[in-house]
């Protein structure tokens, strides 16, 4: 029962142009990732794959790219590692402190990275750890301990304890029934946290800016790019990134949808602060 | 059902692991607030209060702080403007494409904001799309300046990127109104205006909350879209964190207005919290 | 009062309602039975505006209700989940549709107290909903609704969310309601029971069609066909032929003053009398046969008794209670009871 005759009329438009706006920056970067005359100036023209060409033959970018998978895979390790266990504990445990432990755990997600990132390199600071790649994996690693921790809990939720207590009826001690029951009931949900954790990891610059040692991670060896000046082949790996991205977020998506509807994917999306 | 052992395993190594790299940093973070920088660029650690009286005593620190909050007020406002209508639509009439538009949401929400923030300041710039356009088509001569390098360009990308963010809970408060009691309203004389703001509105309140708080605080601590597209007028209170642990060493100092933003931060969301349970009525 | 006109109801190619013409008159408990997938919860939401038909039209005191939508229209729905406003209270949910239509306060005072009193739900004036239980909810329900006088009242299995007990209770309680408010009211259920305690008449709906439209008592012992005398009440079905004035099914035959041909016959299991002795035949022309006890169902004041006849005829019977049955029982019936019903064919 649809709420409105005047408001369905403006309605759709207003979507339409809030999609625009949300959508247009992003075509009009792959469309001048094309364009021969530069990153500026309307219309584009002299189609080309100039720019394409330079960014593959840029080993510093390709370089940076690698780091940046390797930082991300290692962050999704520790984050699963940590996180499932945080999720279970926060479902099943009671104990003191509980409440500032599932703050702390979820604050990284809403503070401004930059606050979590300073902190951690005063930790390595006065312990003398030298900023490198592994500081950065710490890094990533525990502030997104949290989208772990939130989207395995919420497959807790959903989880039928029974299936657990019949394993243990049937003679499986708690870490076999943890192993064969719990985590492939969670399956979905991990894989989910897993890509979300992966796709933020390659994206992430707040946390990165006070980690980084010698070697870039992809988002600080484009942001050092961009400092120096904007070429079109920014326009270039902008493109495929994006594509990645939106590969990464439709696989998400379809997981997720196979267990439940769009709000209450929404609504878990969100609750990093409830 | 679960053996202590079980909760034993299941707790500690997660909590081992946050207290050692989240409660000992934020802790230290505390502590340096209370620290001073020599002149020969060490660490004094003697405790002091001189890092946050520097913060009243200066101006430029409340300035910017006030400056960043204008700026994520702003964010947060046109966020819901644009959101809250589309969450609606997506709700009540999107129907069978609820999935598809649904997706369409969310994706620019992953996407990298880098990227975003870089496709905006192509577009922005002096002879970015934008002018360019502009001027190829006739309304304009002159390159509109304030377009780039401006708090303008700021809460304007910011509010590209913080949209989806404030479409998301709002959606979900939406998805959740029985649709019976639109219909009850609606039997009982209300006209669907009468209804929105009667009955559907006030429901949805705790979505916009989350959504608003999720843009204020997110905008508040941006560093990126200052430095990238602020120019000297767009500095944000992160941007002067920045560059405190950076070029203008003064660790301590930084470490007092991160911990002002963090306790701002919490607070807010704190005051979010209980506003929304105020207004929660399931 | 309300006139339902040739209405039909699609929704894309599949047929909800087929046809459906009825006319509702004032002050009358009018029940809408059916079982799910019937159609009727469709014709009471187009009824009150929240779906609209396909074809055909409405009409209230003669004016196009149809064209209506559903907050401009003098009716008013108890809906089956009650769908109160969880932010009002119990008062701001009664008063709600006199808020809306915009009534001096002092008006909307005593209108809302007076509802409240109806439904015995004065003291919880300021509650919330989540706090009151579900047949309280119910109740406020129909205050919210009945304050507003509507012309019209439509309940959608008000009662199908209530234990057996406090369901009974409900029943009685709405029924004197109405007599007493005096408004027309259309009852949407599945439970035929219900149906028959509550109307005035009894609309039977069945894949979209009407099958029958007639007061509790007639559809009981004249139902018009198969279906109704199946889904209202135990019966039995009796099929036979009826050549030169006799109707003849197995082994049992009676005259009757119908046409040759194929007929159906619904016979109630209250109409089949054991036959002690003789002269406890009233009827004359009864039918006697005799019959195996398979199996007897104690239903506290009555039981049923599944019988066989000799010929494999099984027939249900229901008789006072009474122990120690013996296995062989002599039975009758009057023919005026084997009501003839048309069949009723499966739908498309």
């Amino acid at each position: 029962m649809s709420a409105g005759r005047s408001a369905s009329r403006w309605l759709p438009w207003h979507a339409i142009t809030v999609f625009a706006f949300l959508y247009l920056p992003i075509v009009t970067l792959i469309v001048y990732s094309f364009n021969g005359s530069g990153v500026g100036g309307f219309p584009p023209r002299n189609l080309t794959l100039d720019w394409y060409r330079m960014l593959f033959a840029d080993d510093a970018i390709w370089e940076s790219v690698l780091n940046s998978l390797i930082v991300a895979l290692a962050a999704m390790a520790i984050s699963l590692t940590f996180g499932i266990p945080a999720a279970l504990a926060l479902d099943r445990a009671n104990f003191p402190g509980k409440a500032l432990f599932r703050r702390l755990v979820l604050l990284p997600l809403i503070l401004p990275g930059i606050i979590t990132g300073l902190s951690l390199s005063m930790l390595f600071h006065d312990s003398h750890v030298k900023l490198s790649l592994l500081t950065i994996v710490l890094g990533h690693g525990t502030a997104l301990i949290s989208v772990a921790t939130t989207e395995v809990f919420a497959g807790l939720q959903k989880l039928d304890r029974a299936q657990e207590e019949a394993s243990l009826d049937l003679g499986a001690n708690y870490w076999q029934t943890f192993w064969r029951v719990t985590i492939p009931n969670l399956r979905l949900s991990i894989i989910g946290a897993a890509l979300l954790i992966f796709t933020l990891s390659m994206d992430e610059i707040a946390v990165s800016f006070f980690l980084i040692g010698r070697d870039n991670t992809l988002p600080l060896e484009i942001w050092g790019r961009l400092r120096r000046g904007i070429t079109p082949e920014i326009n270039a790996i902008s493109t495929i990134i994006f594509v990645f991205s939106l590969i990464a977020i439709v696989s998400w998506y379809r997981l997720r949808m196979g267990s439940e509807g769009t709000g209450e994917a929404a609504a878990e999306l969100i609750e990093t602060t409830s | 059902m679960f053996s202590r052992a079980y909760r034993a395993a299941v707790t500690l190594p997660p909590l081992l692991w946050v207290a050692l790299f989240l409660l000992v940093p934020y802790a230290l973070l505390l502590c340096y607030s209370f620290w001073s920088v020599s002149p020969s660029q060490t660490i004094v650690h003697s405790w002091t209060l001189d890092n946050y009286r520097e913060l009243f005593r200066v101006n430029v620190y409340l300035q910017t702080l006030f400056r960043s909050m204008w700026i994520a007020a702003r964010v947060m406002i046109f966020s819901l403007l644009l959101g809250y209508p589309l969450a609606y639509y997506l709700s009540f009439y999107a129907g069978a494409r609820k999935d598809l538009f649904y997706q369409l949401v969310i994706i620019p929400l992953w996407v990298s904001y880098l990227v975003r923030a870089y496709a905006w300041k192509t577009i922005l710039g002096s002879d970015g799309v934008l002018n360019t356009l502009l001027q190829y088509v006739h309304l304009t001569k002159h390159p509109l300046e304030f377009l780039l390098y401006s708090p303008f360009a700021i809460v304007l990308t910011l509010t590209h990127i913080y949209t989806p963010f404030a479409v998301l809970p709002i959606y979900a408060t939406l998805e959740h109104i029985p649709r019976n009691l639109v219909e009850a309203s609606q039997d009982l004389g209300a006209s669907p205006l009468q209804t929105f703001w009667r009955v559907i509105f006030p429901l949805s309140i705790p979505g916009v909350l989350a959504g608003a708080t999720f843009a204020f605080v997110l905008s508040l601590g941006d560093f990126l879209a200052p430095l990238l597209l602020g120019g000297p007028s767009g500095i944000m209170i992160s941007n002067i964190v920045v560059s405190l642990f950076g070029a203008a060493y003064n660790w301590p100092l930084g470490a007092a207005i991160s911990l002002c933003m963090l306790l701002l931060v919490v607070s807010l969301l704190f005051l979010s919290e209980q506003l929304e349970k105020k207004w929660s009525f399931r | 009062m309300l006139a339902i006109r040739n209405v039909a109801k699609s929704f894309g190619k599949n047929p909800v309602l087929r046809d459906i013409s009825l006319q509702i008159a004032e002050g009358e408990f009018l029940t809408i039975l059916g079982e799910s997938g019937s159609g009727k919860t469709t014709l009471l939401r187009i009824i009150a505006g929240f779906e609209s038909a396909t074809s055909g039209e409405i009409l209230m005191e003669g004016e196009r209700l149809d064209l209506l939508p559903p907050y401009r229209r003098r009716v008013n729905t108890v809906f089956q989940h009650y769908a109160l406003f969880p932010h009002l209270t119990v008062e701001e949910n009664v008063n709600y549709g006199l808020r809306v239509a915009k009534l001096p306060k002092d008006e909307i005072t005593t209108r809302v107290s007076e509802a409240l009193a109806m439904v015995k739900m004065t003291a919880f004036a300021k509650s919330k909903p989540a706090k009151i239980s579900g047949g309280q909810q119910q109740r406020i329900a129909l205050a919210r609704a009945l304050v507003n006088r509507p012309r019209l009242l439509l309940l959608d299995e008000p009662l199908s969310a209530l234990d057996a007990n406090l369901r009974r209770q409900m029943q009685v309680e709405l029924k004197s309601l109405q007599r007493e408010v005096g408004i027309s009211f259309v009852f949407v259920t599945h439970d035929q029971e219900e149906a028959m305690v509550m109307s005035d008449r009894i609309a039977l709906l069945r894949m979209g069609e009407l099958e029958q439209v007639a007061s509790p008592r007639e559809i009981y012992s004249h139902p018009a066909t198969a279906y109704t005398a199946q889904f209202i009440g135990h019966t039995n079905l009796l099929r036979g032929e009826i050549k030169s004035g006799v109707a003849r099914c197995n082994s049992l035959s009676w005259k009757v003053g119908l046409p040759e041909g194929p007929a159906l016959f619904s016979l109630r299991p209250e109409n089949i009398r054991i036959v002690s002795g003789v002269g406890s035949g009233s009827d004359v022309n009864a039918v006697t046969f005799h019959a195996k006890i398979q199996h007897q169902a104690f239903h506290g004041a009555t039981e049923l008794l599944q019988v066989v006849c000799g010929d494999g005829l099984t027939l249900s019977v229901r008789t006072a209670t009474r122990e120690n049955r013996l296995g062989d029982l002599q039975l009758e019936f009057s023919p005026a009871d084997a009501v003839p019903v048309r069949e009723s064919p499966e739908r498309g």
